[in-house]
């Protein structure tokens, strides 16, 4: 007979898994609901359109970073995406060579690299020089952020294209670089396309790296030599304030961030595979 | 002419590769350039030294290393098994409909961006932890304090470490679960099976949070208190490298000041980089 | 005329379904005690499964249920009292790839022992020696015990598994195609270690192999397509046929 012992401890570990499944996911429910709640309760039109009013006064809201957010993800895709993209085609049309081994290697350095680490590098690169904070100081540090991930989802992307579609292409005569561009790329582009939106959803999110490089910007502006206010940054100082009012519209702040970034997943997975099945014959 | 073409185009190319090295070389060097006066000052008194004091110009950087790695370790003990027992559960034992969901979900736990995180920690998380201080009598009883700062950083690392382990998991061969059963082997026996198998790179995938642990700025920084003081105790406010880059870089008023808070800084790239690169080898060495 | 042994496994009526899907139709037949029992048939007939049925080794396969009787000295391994983990440490099982733990050979030859127990070091030992020396690896091996198993070759690491198998003192013993993934030498060497091993243990053993049936074993049964098609003694099988399949395949006519 086997031992009872043996049993109980193989039903015990059983439950314990089971319930770790538990004490991950309550914490998700606990933080979703929190938001959900005190995010819609804040909710109103004036968070959509007006900008933060002076400090005390109840009121105003969060355009600026919205709009903020988005240029500053926006700049951060400008830069991401052609060198990621591009170093991504380079490591799959020479994977062995040395070189591709050490860029494969930076990149993976660069992705475990704290996101304020980056932030400081971007202080350093484009604010102190101009002794300024910017938007684009902002862009870089976010586009560096997401260059790691742009790489690599390029770069697994383009192997998985069938051999077969190389091939072709290079009897008909075409370069290596005709090839890439004109067919390997295109059958490959929704998958590239979902690793954008993907690593878009991450430096969303992003807090740390912003707060000495676009810093925060009270009023409205689309200079993007100047500093500009994200939606990160105020959620974060309205959040540390001692007012009862910037509490709620932080909370209305990350409503709508968590939003932003389930949005860009929602795109990634469902849009992306409408456009790989319009890709195939 | 082609050949000309292709040589163009791995130069091209390799132009923008190159451009990631750049930007990787160029951090460790950044960082270093600009903390070269605090670097210089205080040599390697810095990493030891307890006192942070921006008034007088004495930066000491001991109370943050503290903060960071107590933190950190305190994460991975909580979270550790959690994130096994969810990896085990996923790939294992949970019926084959529930394993998409159920890894979608632990997924969406990663997608929380950090900001997110410290807001729901300073509004819901700490007013708890303060009732539960009360409760066992500590003093002081904040709220904000290490154990807020452990627990928070907890739950965002299970995601990482959980969906890793499970990739390891996924790629132990079942025959060794078979040989296991075939010799009568109760279930969770067969499971330690599989788990001795990858345990190289379960043990990375570990590390791969205990590194995320490590550089995670916004959410501890909303709930540990802030305070530089090296003390064993889960209830007192503490403060962490990240979180003090985080506070005070713009309020940095001479460059002292800012160059021993890059010299933080740079202390953190260097950690975070060797723990990542030796996680990666283990993990990469079972999935290889 | 040769004396038959007393049965061990009676199996009677017995099918198998992966899902809906039948792979295994009424199968009966006894297969008898300290004797070498094969299952020949071209892939995927069902030899694999009706043997990991012997142990419930398909159990662990979702979606996977069999029905009917098998019986192991009288009691029915499919009952409801059936204790799962038990059965598997009667029944022995070797399968088609050796598949060691990435532990020593010591550890992998005391595993069974150990999760059933046996913390004695001076039994463990004991075992482990006497194991290995009926697997015909103990001298290849003795000096290393603690070397890891993956430095063994092919053929020693499924010696191994047999001395494994054979660690935690099981009645039966299945064997899953044990040579296929072995050279010639490799392959005598578990033939032979079969025919001394059969004096103590009841085998089961599934080859593709033909001229390795027809070498090793006793009894023969012959699948096709789930449906066992003829059972007996080896020679007869293999020299005077009953049905007209089993001459087809056995003379290479097909599969």
């Amino acid at each position: 007979m086997t031992s009872l012992r043996r049993r109980i401890v193989s039903r015990a570990a059983e439950i314990f898994c089971a319930f770790s499944v538990l004490v991950a996911l309550l914490p998700l429910a606990f933080i979703l609901f929190y938001v959900i709640k005190e995010g819609i309760g804040a909710m109103n039109l004036a968070f959509f359109t007006q900008m933060p009013k002076p400090v005390g006064e109840a009121g105003g809201g969060m355009a600026n970073a919205i709009v903020g957010t988005l240029i500053l993800i926006g700049l951060a895709a400008l830069f991401a995406v052609p060198v990621g993209v591009i170093c991504g085609i380079h490591l799959s049309e020479y994977p062995k060579s040395k070189f591709s081994t050490m860029a494969r290697f930076a990149a993976d350095v660069l992705n475990g690299v704290p996101s304020i680490v980056i932030g400081i590098f971007a202080y350093g690169i484009a604010v102190l020089p101009v002794k300024r904070f910017s938007a684009i100081a902002g862009g870089i540090a976010l586009g560096i952020l997401m260059l790691p991930i742009v790489i690599r989802t390029t770069e697994e992307l383009l192997r998985l294209v069938p051999a077969g579609l190389r091939e072709g292409a290079l009897a008909l005569g075409a370069s290596r670089s005709r090839a890439i561009f004109s067919v390997i790329l295109p059958a490959a582009l929704p998958g590239i396309l979902t690793g954008i939106l993907v690593a878009l959803a991450r430096v969303a999110g992003e807090t740390a790296p912003l707060l000495f490089t676009s810093f925060n910007n009270r009023f409205w502006t689309t200079n993007l030599g100047q500093p500009i206010a994200s939606l990160t940054v105020q959620v974060f100082t309205y959040a540390i304030s001692p007012y009862e009012d910037w509490h709620r519209q932080a909370w209305a702040g990350a409503f709508l961030l968590v939003m932003m970034i389930l949005a860009l997943s929602m795109i990634a997975r469902f849009a992306v595979r409408r456009l790989e099945r319009m890709n195939r014959p | 002419m082609r050949r000309g073409d292709d040589r163009w185009f791995r130069i091209g190319t390799g132009a923008f590769a190159a451009l990631v090295l750049l930007v990787v070389a160029g951090i460790g060097f950044e960082l270093t350039r600009q903390s070269l006066l605090s670097i210089e000052k205080f040599g390697f008194g810095f990493w030891k030294g307890r006192v942070w004091d921006p008034v007088s110009g004495d930066f000491g950087a001991l109370p943050f290393i503290w903060g960071t790695l107590y933190s950190a370790i305190l994460a991975l003990l909580l979270s550790t098994p959690i994130a096994l027992g969810i990896a085990v559960f996923i790939s294992e034992l949970s019926p084959r409909a529930l394993r998409q969901p159920l890894a979608y979900l632990t997924e969406l736990l990663a997608a929380i961006p950090s900001i997110v995180y410290g807001l729901w920690g300073i509004f819901v998380l700490v007013p708890i932890i303060r009732k539960l201080e009360v409760m066992l009598g500590a003093k002081p009883a904040l709220g904000v304090g290490m154990l807020s700062a452990a627990v928070i950083l907890a739950i965002m690392v299970v995601p990482l470490t959980s969906s890793v382990a499970r990739e390891i998991l996924k790629n132990v061969p079942s025959t060794q679960r078979e040989a296991a059963y075939a010799l009568g082997a109760t279930r969770w026996e067969a499971i330690k099976v599989a788990i001795g198998f990858g345990r190289t790179g379960i043990i990375g995938a570990v590390m791969l949070g205990f590194g995320r642990a490590l550089g995670e700025t916004m959410a501890v920084t909303m709930v540990i208190g802030n305070n530089p003081q090296i003390t064993a105790s889960l209830f007192k406010p503490q403060y962490t490298m990240a979180a003090v880059i985080a506070n005070e870089f713009t309020e940095a008023a001479d460059e002292l000041y800012l160059h021993a808070l890059i010299e933080i800084g740079l202390l953190l790239f260097i950690i975070t980089i060797a723990i990542n690169l030796l996680s990666r080898l283990l993990v990469r060495k079972v999935t290889a | 005329m040769k004396v038959t042994n007393p049965t061990k496994i009676t199996v009677k009526d017995f099918n198998f379904y992966y899902g809906t899907a039948k792979v295994l139709h009424g199968i009966t037949l006894d297969v008898p005690e300290r004797q070498v029992t094969a299952l020949i048939g071209p892939s995927g007939c069902g030899k694999s499964t009706f043997v990991r049925s012997i142990n419930r080794m398909n159990d662990i396969i979702p979606d996977a249920h069999g029905e009917g009787t098998v019986l192991i000295d009288g009691k029915n391994v499919y009952g409801k009292e059936t204790d799962v983990v038990e059965l598997r440490r009667r029944v022995g099982m070797v399968f088609q790839k050796s598949n060691p733990f990435p532990k020593s050979i010591y550890d992998n030859v005391a595993y069974g022992l150990r999760i059933n127990g046996t913390k004695n070091k001076r039994d463990l030992d004991e075992t482990v020696e006497k194991s290995l020396t009926r697997a015909a690896l103990w001298d290849e091996v003795k000096d290393r015990l603690h070397a890891s198993a993956f430095a063994l070759s092919g053929g020693q690491q499924q010696r191994l598994c047999i001395a494994r198998a054979l660690a935690i003192d099981p009645e039966i013993l299945l064997m899953d195609e044990p040579a296929s993934a072995l050279d010639p030498i490799a392959t005598t060497k578990i033939e032979e270690l079969i025919y001394e091993l059969k004096s103590n243990y009841t085998i089961v053993i599934v080859t593709h192999n033909m001229q390795q049936a027809a070498r090793v074993s006793d009894r023969t049964a012959f699948f096709m397509l789930g449906k066992l098609v003829e059972y007996g003694d080896t020679k007869t099988i293999f020299m005077n046929p009953r049905e007209k399949m089993t001459e087809d395949y056995v003379t290479g006519r097909f599969g």
